[in-house]
C-alpha cells in the first residue's frame, strides 16, 4: 500500500455567481486526479501556470477542502476526518510554500515560528523546546544565533530554510513542496534542493515536489507526473519521462527547456493557442485543440490514464493502446 | 534611542509655538473686550480702563504675544482673568476629571469595538459581520452631543436609572482628584461605583464614536490579514481556528487600529469639550467653553495648549506603540 493514495480527486472553485447567489459556473481546478506516492520517493508534478498543481498540494493537505475524491495517508481517509482529528494528522504530512517572504508570521521570532508547531502538537516544551529548535535551524544550516531574530532580517534563501524547518520541526514524514525553490536565485536553488535530499536520506521524508521547472524537477524526483487543466496526462519514473516520454504535451513542454549549448539546435515543438479556459474545458481530451496529432476520437472520447508498466499515458494515440 | 527621543521633544517646541500664534490672534479678533463683559455694569470708564491696564491689554498685540511667549518659556500661562488665579493651577485642577472620561470613553471604544472587529472580520458576511456593522455604523454617524442628550432623557429622564449630570453624590465639587481610580486603588467600592454610575453615560456619549471607527477598522483589517501567507501557514502547522486568529491574525491586525486610537485620543479630547458640557462634567472642557464665554484670554491659551500637547504626547506614545507591536519598526536608525 502506497503511503499516499489519491483517488478520483476534484475541486471546482465556483466562478461567475448567478441569481440568489448560487454559482453557475465552475473553474475546474482539479478534475480527477489519482495517484499513488510511495514511502521515500519523490514524486515531482510538472505542469504550466494555472493547470492546478498548486491546488492538488493543498487538497491533499486539506488546506483546500476537495470537491469529491479520496486522499488516504498512511490507509486513512482524510475526508473522513474530525477537524481536530485533521490536526493531529497535520503533524505528519507538511507543507512548504512557495513565497518565503509572505509565508512567514512577520511578527514572530524565529524560534517561536518553529517551535509552535511542537508546542502545540505537545512534542517539547520549554528547554526542550528551545534544544530542539536550535537543532532544526542546525539541521537547515542555520546559526542558533538566529533563534531570537524576526523573519524580514533574512534573505530569500535563508527564509526558505525557516520554512523547511518549521515544516521538520513536528517529525513530518511527507512533504509537499509547493514551487518550493522557484522564488530563489539558480545558486540559492540549488543548495536547497541539496539540502531537500540531504534531509531527504537522513530522516527518510517523502516529497510530493511541485514546480513549473522541469530541470529542478528532473534534479530531484524519482517519478514525475505531468499536469494539463487539473489532469495528469503522463506520469513516469524520472528518468524515462525525460527522454522518452509519450504524451504530445510532454514532448512539447520538454523541448522548450533551454539546453545549455548554443551549438545544439533542438527540435522546439511550439504549441498553438492558449490554455482553454478550466472554467469549460474543451470535450474529450482537452488538449486535442492543441494537439499536432489530434484525432477524431480525441474530440469524443476522454482519454483515461493506461500504464505500460510504471509508465502512465493518458492519449488516444501515444498511449499504451494507441495507434500510433 | 536617546538622540531620536530629544529629535522629537525639539520638534514639537515649532508646533506648540506655532498654535499659541493662532490662538492669540483668533480670541483677540473674535468680538467681545473681556473688560467690558467681567466688570460689573456699573463699572466706570476709569475701572474698565485700570482692568485694560492690569491685564495688559492696553499694549499693542505683538507686545502682548511675546510677553505671553516670555512667561510660557518659565512655564507660567498667566492669570485668569475671571477667577484670578494662575491658569496652570485652575487646568491642573480640572484635568483629572477629563482625563478620567477619556480613559472610560478608550475602554468602551476598544474593549467593545476590537472584539466586534475581529468577529466581524473572522466571518465575512455572516450574522455576526451584519450585526457588528450595523453597530459600527450607528456609532460613527451619532453625534456625540445628540446620543448624550436621548442618554440623559432616556435612562435618567424616564427610567431614572443613573445620574443626569455631574461627576459624584458626595460633593467632588470639581474634578480635583482621578475620583474613580483613587477610590479602587484605596479599595473604596462604595465611592468607585458611585463615580462609576456618573461616568457611565458621558463615557458611553464620548465613546460611542470611536468605537465604530475601532470596529470597523479592526473588521477590514482581520479581513485583509485573514489572506495573507503566513495565516495559511500557521493553519498548515496545524493550529486550530482560533490560535490563528488571536495568535497570527491579530497581533498584525493591530497596527491599523493603534493608528486610528491615536488619532481619535485626539477627537477624544475635542469632543469632551461638548460632551462636558452637555453633561456638566467638571473638566477642563466645560472649563474652555466658560472662559471663552467670559473672552478670559489666558485661560483660552492655557487650555488650548494644555491640549495641543497633550496631542503631540499621544502621538509619540502611538509611534512607541508601533515598535513595540511590529520589529520591523525600529526607530533611531
Amino acid at each position: 500500500m502506497a503511503l499516499l493514495e489519491i483517488r478520483d480527486l476534484k475541486k471546482y472553485f465556483p466562478a461567475a455567481a448567478g441569481v440568489l447567489g448560487r454559482a453557475k459556473e465552475h473553474v475546474k481546478a482539479i478534475d480527477g486526479v489519482s495517484l499513488d506516492v510511495e514511502d521515500g520517493e519523490t514524486v515531482g508534478l510538472v505542469g504550466e501556470s494555472g493547470c492546478g498543481k498548486t491546488t492538488l498540494g493543498r487538497c491533499i493537505v486539506r488546506l483546500i477542502e476537495p470537491s469529491s475524491g479520496t486522499v488516504t495517508f498512511e490507509g486513512r481517509d482524510l475526508s473522513s476526518l474530525s477537524e481536530p482529528a485533521m490536526r493531529d494528522m497535520r503533524r505528519k504530512m507538511q507543507i512548504i510554500f512557495q513565497d518565503p517572504y509572505a509565508s512567514l508570521n512577520p511578527r514572530m521570532r524565529v524560534g517561536e515560528i518553529i517551535g509552535e508547531g511542537l508546542r502545540i502538537h505537545g512534542l517539547a516544551k520549554g528547554r526542550d523546546l528551545k534544544e530542539r529548535v536550535l537543532e532544526l535551524l542546525a539541521r537547515v544550516g542555520l546559526r542558533g544565533e538566529y533563534f531570537g531574530r524576526y523573519p524580514h532580517e533574512f534573505s530569500g534563501g535563508q527564509r526558505q530554510r525557516i520554512g523547511i524547518a518549521r515544516a521538520l520541526a513536528v517529525n513530518a514524514k511527507f512533504i509537499v513542496a509547493d514551487e518550493a525553490v522557484s522564488a530563489l536565485d539558480v545558486s540559492i536553488q540549488a543548495q536547497i534542493l541539496n539540502m531537500l535530499l540531504d534531509l531527504q536520506q537522513e530522516l527518510g521524508l517523502t516529497y510530493l515536489f511541485i514546480s513549473h521547472d522541469l530541470r529542478v524537477v528532473e534534479h530531484v524526483s524519482d517519478r514525475v507526473a505531468v499536469m494539463y487543466l487539473g489532469k495528469i496526462i503522463e506520469v513516469a519514473p524520472a528518468g524515462k519521462l525525460y527522454s522518452v516520454s509519450q504524451h504530445p504535451y510532454t514532448q512539447a513542454l520538454l523541448s522548450a527547456v533551454p539546453v545549455p549549448d548554443p551549438s545544439r539546435k533542438g527540435t522546439r515543438t511550439v504549441l498553438q493557442g492558449d490554455v482553454p479556459s478550466p472554467i469549460n474545458p474543451p470535450p474529450g481530451c482537452s488538449f486535442h485543440p492543441r494537439c499536432p496529432f489530434a484525432l477524431e476520437r480525441c474530440a469524443e472520447e476522454e482519454p483515461r490514464l493506461e500504464f505500460d508498466g510504471q509508465h502512465g499515458v493518458a492519449c488516444h494515440v501515444f498511449g499504451p493502446g494507441g495507434k500510433k | 534611542m536617546l538622540r531620536y527621543l530629544l529629535g522629537r521633544i525639539m520638534a514639537t517646541i515649532p508646533v506648540v509655538v506655532l498654535i499659541s500664534l493662532l490662538v492669540f490672534l483668533l480670541i483677540h479678533a473674535a468680538p467681545g473686550d473681556p473688560a467690558d463683559l467681567l466688570l460689573s455694569d456699573e463699572a466706570s470708564a476709569a475701572d474698565i480702563a485700570e482692568a485694560r491696564r492690569r491685564w495688559g491689554l492696553d499694549q499693542p498685540i505683538y507686545i502682548q504675544y511675546l510677553r505671553f511667549l516670555a512667561n510660557i518659556a518659565y512655564g507660567d500661562l498667566g492669570m485668569s482673568f475671571k477667577y484670578s488665579d494662575p491658569v496652570i493651577g485652575l487646568i491642573g485642577e480640572r484635568l483629572p476629571a477629563t482625563i478620567e472620561l477619556a480613559i472610560a470613553s478608550l475602554l468602551i471604544a476598544v474593549l467593545i469595538g476590537i472584539p466586534l472587529g475581529v468577529w466581524a472580520g473572522a466571518k465575512p458576511n455572516s450574522w455576526a459581520d451584519n450585526l457588528g456593522s450595523v453597530f459600527g455604523f450607528f456609532g460613527i454617524s451619532m453625534p456625540s452631543f445628540w446620543l448624550g442628550i436621548m442618554l440623559i432623557l432616556i435612562v435618567s429622564g424616564y427610567f431614572n436609572w443613573l445620574p443626569s449630570s455631574g461627576r459624584s453624590t458626595y460633593g467632588v465639587g470639581h474634578g480635583s482628584d482621578f475620583y474613580i481610580i483613587q477610590s479602587l486603588l484605596t479599595g473604596n467600592m462604595k465611592t468607585a461605583w458611585d463615580g462609576i454610575k456618573y461616568i457611565i453615560m458621558p463615557a458611553i456619549a464620548l465613546g460611542t464614536g470611536m468605537m465604530g471607527l475601532v470596529m470597523r477598522v479592526t473588521r477590514s483589517s482581520v479581513l485583509e490579514i485573514m489572506s495573507e501567507d503566513y495565516v495559511r501557514t500557521a493553519r498548515a502547522k496545524g493550529l486550530g481556528e482560533r490560535t490563528v486568529l488571536w495568535r497570527h491574525v491579530l497581533r498584525n491586525a493591530l497596527v491599523p487600529v493603534i493608528t486610528v486610537v491615536g488619532l481619535e485620543l485626539g477627537t477624544l479630547l475635542s469632543g469632551s469639550i461638548i460632551v462636558e458640557t452637555v453633561f456638566a462634567w467638571p473638566g477642563s472642557g466645560s472649563l474652555l467653553i466658560a472662559a471663552i464665554q467670559s473672552r478670559d484670554y489666558p485661560l483660552i491659551t492655557g487650555t488650548v495648549l494644555t491640549y495641543t500637547i497633550a496631542f503631540v504626547v499621544i502621538n509619540f506614545a502611538i509611534d512607541m506603540l508601533y515598535a513595540l507591536i511590529d520589529p520591523r519598526i525600529r526607530f533611531g536608525k
